[in-house]
């Protein structure tokens, strides 16, 4: 499972990017829900986020995430590439897969990468 | 024991494997003060007995076929059903399966599903049909639920024509209750007044514009003009039709309909005194992940054959519970195998005749009967089957007079619209022979 | 490419030929509509009868049914489906009458709704049912709606909550979602009972009411029920439940005695109304006092006592004063679920709608006894018509898919897969009780099989199955390609 040490996480699997701002899902989120077929994304640009509350919706083939805002602050961009691609969550979570770019983001309660580590690994099966 | 295959001495060699004395021993969960409750209810009846009993409360009725002749329409159509629809309704594969959940084993359902999403497709114009809902009433619901969910609960109103059938209306009132919306435009008293009326009423608040075509009253209106001006606004369209009349009429999806629903009982289903139908789902592709219900998709088998499964389940509700667009499970998937049946064995040409066969007796019936003293047509506007008559006396009384004659005479337009007491809604299917329609017309000179 | 094993009804069309034919008109023909309001093509099939006969005939025998075998698809009550009940819905009395007719002239199928309504109310304890929901959630839609005008006429505007065990079938959920309303998941406890202590947490002056499946979704008698209630009770919440398991309790309890406020009946379920490959179901809703007025409109009525024994009274259509207002179109799924469900109960009686539940039970601790030791059974005691086993092994990577995937091998339609979500890879089985044992006994010796299969040759269960007509389907693709539909080929017209 690859965990960039760049990034912070959240228990809920997200990723922030405190260097860009951005924000996406986990290689171990993307592996445990199995092929995505369909996002959205419930917030706007110029809108704002706060840490913990929903802003996209993922569907796979077997189950469907909520995915929730892993830092606060106002919406500066809107990835429209994964929207059209879903896909792209199963084959460059940490890349082509952000789903938003937080302007300013405050982050919320997160993990670095280690710790995270640990924490996903105890709830594999 | 009607239907326990399971004899006596089974049943103690069973109940000692369990490890229990008696088939009431198995219930000592169940609160005693409440266990094993009296029911006052009638002794049973036999095969013989039942077929006799279901049999004179059927007769008691009065029937379209045998009884009466049938002018009545206003959502449940009397058509002739070809011989070849029960008799593939009758196969126990179709009828004891349940939801194809397992596709290695349901492939005949999921095939007859994806042909049935196929035919409606093609029927209506649209790029993708669901698996279908209940019936062509909460079918119209849920293409409200689609666009609430279209627009994230951000925009809040429902354009509705007052034209519209009313019990749809009423359902989409019910359906919507909890989601804190406004429903506008079906308040409007002046029913003479062009479908553009309403676009008063879109503005970017308004998550969805619904008509009906032909609407309740029977005229055919081209929604072009009323759908661009709600794409202008951003709302989607929803048309609700009538399947016979879509085989003669431009398709919904040819004047830019974003979703077309309705009601496919007139597709090889018996009106059955209202239940239960078929509710048809369509839209364009876009909306496919806001779409409610079940869908059925191609696919490949482990061995290279082409083969069906149901797909994109995580939009509903036993993935996505609470978060689910509409909390639909089981649907009306017999009976969507009985409108691709009856679709199949009629074909092209079948339907075509079914649909000219139902145009030109309407039209025969219009004419003569708006030739009678004190009767006329309401509308000007073009219609398929079904047109409102303006009557020189109240529908309600018309109605009495026909039914002593052994005539359902039509809908009471009155029930509805308290401006339209005087008007009767008439349906003419193939169903009607000249014959009848004459004898209509000659009941109704003597008035 | 992919092999074809049936085309479709599409691909067997050819331009011309003809089905059934529509007989000439009988009236003076008229002009057709102004060209602009016509279709420019109706691209639908063209086959001869017996080609569409064979068709349909051959998509049936790509399907397993309930007419073919075991069938034990838990929660979904796959009993036998008595073949006088395909005769009665479809006297031409119920077939040929039209749903706005004058009730004078329907006053036999107002009769069956009157005395159906009558019938359910005594099975389930309830003061009112209504007969108009397509499906049990549709039902549970209806409920909802009831409980939330019940609060809102009482200006108890701050409950939005509603609580959900998390062994809950997803309809339920989706239900209170529809609504806008919040979902409070409650566990269950060791003994597959909802927790007391997690319950007491959560009942509070916000709550609108409580939605629980009894017997619930594994199999189990809540053993705390009239507890459970009064709590829900106690703090102005109302008790929904989910009637889907009534197999269990005909007879044996009537949830309206319970103190259920409200409840849907599957008459698909319980009442022998066939599932036909996904539905019409019928969902009929009861109700206690406490809900009467709200029921959906209109319900059938008595509208003039009969004047004697002798004679029928007249029935017709009332409006409850408080009616959350209409839930579909018409009266519900007479023909084709309360006419089914109506010669079902009639030929049953008090008796023989006990010995149902009995045998239901019966079968299912019988089933349960025989597997026992080869799979865990994670909430063990007497059940109720069905219960929940673990389709995983130590050891070993096969899962419960592929057990019921193997099940396929030995002639058995497999049980229902990954629900309830609290036990993992639950096979939920629930036999019915139109099975006899034989029956029973081979199922259990299959899944003793494939039990030790699963230790000592998995790949039998992961390429399973193999005897079937068709192995496994690639779902990815299906979901990512997305091919819901077919039309006629390009150069159709050509094609002669
Ligand atoms: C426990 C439970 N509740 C609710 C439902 C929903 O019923 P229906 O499919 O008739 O809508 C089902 C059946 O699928 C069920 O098993």
């Amino acid at each position: 499972m690859n965990t960039p040490s760049n990034l912070k996480y959240a228990k809920s699997d997200e990723w922030f990017d405190p260097a860009s701002g951005k924000v996406g899902i986990t290689d171990f989120a993307q592996s445990q829900l199995s092929d995505i077929v369909f996002v959205e994304i419930l917030v706007d640009e110029g809108e704002d986020v706060t840490a913990g509350k929903p802003i996209a919706s993922v569907e796979s083939v077997k189950a469907s995430a909520e995915i929730y805002a892993p830092a606060s602050g106002k919406v500066a961009k809107v990835n429209k590439g994964v929207v059209e691609k879903p896909e792209l969550i199963n084959s460059d979570p940490f890349g082509e897969a952000w789903m938003i770019q937080i302007d300013g983001g405050v982050a919320g309660d997160l993990m670095d990468s280690a710790a995270y580590e640990k924490d996903s690994a105890s709830r594999a099966h | 024991m009607t239907f326990i295959p399971t004899s006596p001495a089974e049943t103690e060699a069973m109940l000692e494997t369990v490890g229990v004395k008696s088939l009431d021993d198995l219930f000592d969960a169940v609160p005693k003060k409440h266990r094993f409750p009296k029911l006052n209810l009638p002794p049973a009846l036999t095969e013989m007995e039942a077929a006799a009993h279901l049999s004179d409360m059927a007769s008691s009725n009065e029937n379209v076929r045998q009884d009466l002749v049938s002018f009545l329409g206003a959502g449940a159509y009397n058509h002739y059903v070809p011989s070849v629809v029960d008799h593939m309704l009758r196969r126990g594969e179709f009828y004891t399966a349940y939801t194809p959940y397992q596709p290695e084993i349901s492939q005949g359902t999921l095939q007859a599903v994806f042909e049935f999403q196929s035919l409606m497709a093609n029927l209506t114009g649209m790029d993708v049909s669901n698996a279908s809902h209940y019936d062509g009433a909460t079918a119209t619901a849920e293409a409200v639920s689609l666009a609430y969910a279209q627009y994230r609960g951000k925009r809040k109103r429902i354009v509705m024509s007052p034209a519209l059938h009313p019990q749809y209306r009423d359902v989409i009132d019910t359906y919507t209750q909890g989601m804190g919306v406004e429903t506008v435009g079906d308040e409007e008293t002046n029913l003479t007044l062009s479908p553009e009326s309403l676009t008063s009423y879109i503005d970017e608040n308004t998550m969805i514009v619904i008509v009906q075509y032909p609407d309740f009253l029977g005229r055919i209106f081209d929604y072009k003009k009323i759908i661009d001006e709600a794409h202008a606004k951003g709302a989607l369209v929803c048309v609700v039709a009538n399947p016979t009349a879509l085989l003669m009429l431009k398709t919904p999806g040819d004047m830019g309909a974003d979703i077309v629903v309705g009601e496919a009982q007139p597709f090889g289903i018996p009106i059955w005194y209202g239940g239960p139908y078929l509710g048809f789902f369509t839209t364009k592709k876009s909306y496919v992940h806001k779409m409610a219900g079940r869908l059925v998709g191609e696919t490949m088998d482990v061995r290279g054959q082409r083969s069906y499964v149901l797909t994109l389940t995580a939009r509903e509700q036993h993935i996505k519970r609470e978060r689910a667009t509409s909390n639909i499970c089981t649907n009306q998937g017999l009976l969507a195998l009985a409108a691709s049946v009856y679709m199949s064995v009629l074909g092209k040409e079948g339907l075509s005749e079914v649909a000219n066969l139902c145009y030109q007796k309407a039209h025969y019936a219009a004419k003569e009967l708006s030739k009678l003293k004190g009767f006329k047509l309401f509308s000007s506007e073009p219609f398929f089957h079904e047109f409102t008559l303006q009557c020189p006396k109240p529908a309600s009384e018309v109605n009495q007079y026909l039914l002593d004659h052994g005539i359902l005479g039509g809908y009471d337009l009155g029930n509805d619209y308290p401006e339209l007491k005087n008007h009767l809604l008439v349906a003419v299917t193939e169903m009607n022979s000249k014959e009848e329609i004459d004898a209509l017309v000659e009941v109704l000179k003597e008035m | 490419m992919s092999t074809i094993i049936e085309p479709t009804i599409f691909e067997l069309s050819s331009p011309g030929r003809r089905g059934v034919r529509m007989p000439a008109s009988d009236v003076p023909l008229v002009d057709s509509l102004p060209q602009h309001l016509l279709r420019s093509e109706l691209p639908l099939p063209e086959i001869a009868e017996v080609d569409v006969v064979r068709h349909y005939v051959k998509l049936s025998k790509l399907n397993y049914s309930v007419d073919e075998g075991f069938y034990p698809l838990g929660s979904c009550t796959m009993k036998y489906n008595p073949k006088i009940n395909e005769d009665t819905c479809r006297y031409p009395g119920f077939l040929f009458t039209h749903p706005l007719q004058p009730i004078e002239t329907v006053q036999g199928n107002l009769a069956l709704m009157f005395e159906l309504q009558e019938w359910l109310k005594e099975i389930s304890g309830f003061a009112g049912v209504t007969l108009q929901p397509a499906a049990g959630a549709h039902g549970e839609y209806t409920g909802v709606l009831m409980m939330a005008a019940y609060h809102k006429l009482r200006g108890d505007t701050k409950r939005t909550k509603m609580l959900i065990p998390d062994a809950a079938h997803g309809t339920n959920p989706a239900s209170v979602g529809m609504m806008g309303m919040q979902v409070v998941t409650i566990p269950s406890d060791s003994r597959g009972n909802v927790d007391l202590t997690e319950l007491e947490k959560y009942c509070d002056d916000t709550v609108v009411g409580m939605m629980l499946t009894n017997p619930n979704t594994l199999g189990m008698f809540d053993e705390n029920i009239e507890k459970v209630i009064e709590m829900v009770h106690k703090c102005g919440g109302l008790m929904y439940g989910d009637g889907a398991n009534l197999n269990a309790l005909l007879g044996i309890v009537r949830p309206g005695d319970l103190g259920f406020d409200v409840m849907h009946f599957n008459l698909h379920k319980t009442f022998s109304v066939p599932h036909g490959g996904g539905g019409p179901g019928c969902g009929p809703v009861g109700v206690s006092k406490t809900l009467l007025d709200f029921l959906p409109s209109p319900l059938v009525g008595i509208i003039e006592e009969s004047e004697d024994d002798e004679t029928a009274p007249f029935y017709g259509f009332v409006t409850p004063e408080h009616s959350i207002g209409r839930m579909k179109a018409f009266h519900g799924h007479f023909g084709g679920g309360m006419v089914r469900a109506y010669t079902y109960i009639a030929m049953h009686g008090p008796d023989g709608l006990k010995a149902i539940s009995q045998y239901a039970v019966l079968n299912a601790n019988y089933l349960q006894a025989k597997v026992r030791g080869h799979y865990k059974i994670p909430f063990d005691r007497i059940c109720m018509h069905e219960f929940v086993a673990e389709g995983r092994f130590e050891g070993s990577d096969v899962r419960a898919l592929d057990v019921s995937k193997r099940l396929m091998d030995y002639g058995f339609h497999p049980p229902t897969n990954y629900f309830p979500l609290i036990v993992p890879e639950a096979l939920m089985i629930e036999p019915t009780e139109t099975e006899n044992k034989d029956t029973l006994d081979k199922f259990a010796d299959a899944l003793i099989k494939i039990a030790e299969e699963a230790k000592n040759q998995p790949e039998l269960l992961h390429n399973a199955p193999s005897t079937t007509k068709f192995g496994r389907m690639d779902e990815v693709k299906a979901a990512r390609e997305l091919v819901l539909c077919c039309w006629l080929p390009e150069n159709y017209e050509a094609m002669v």
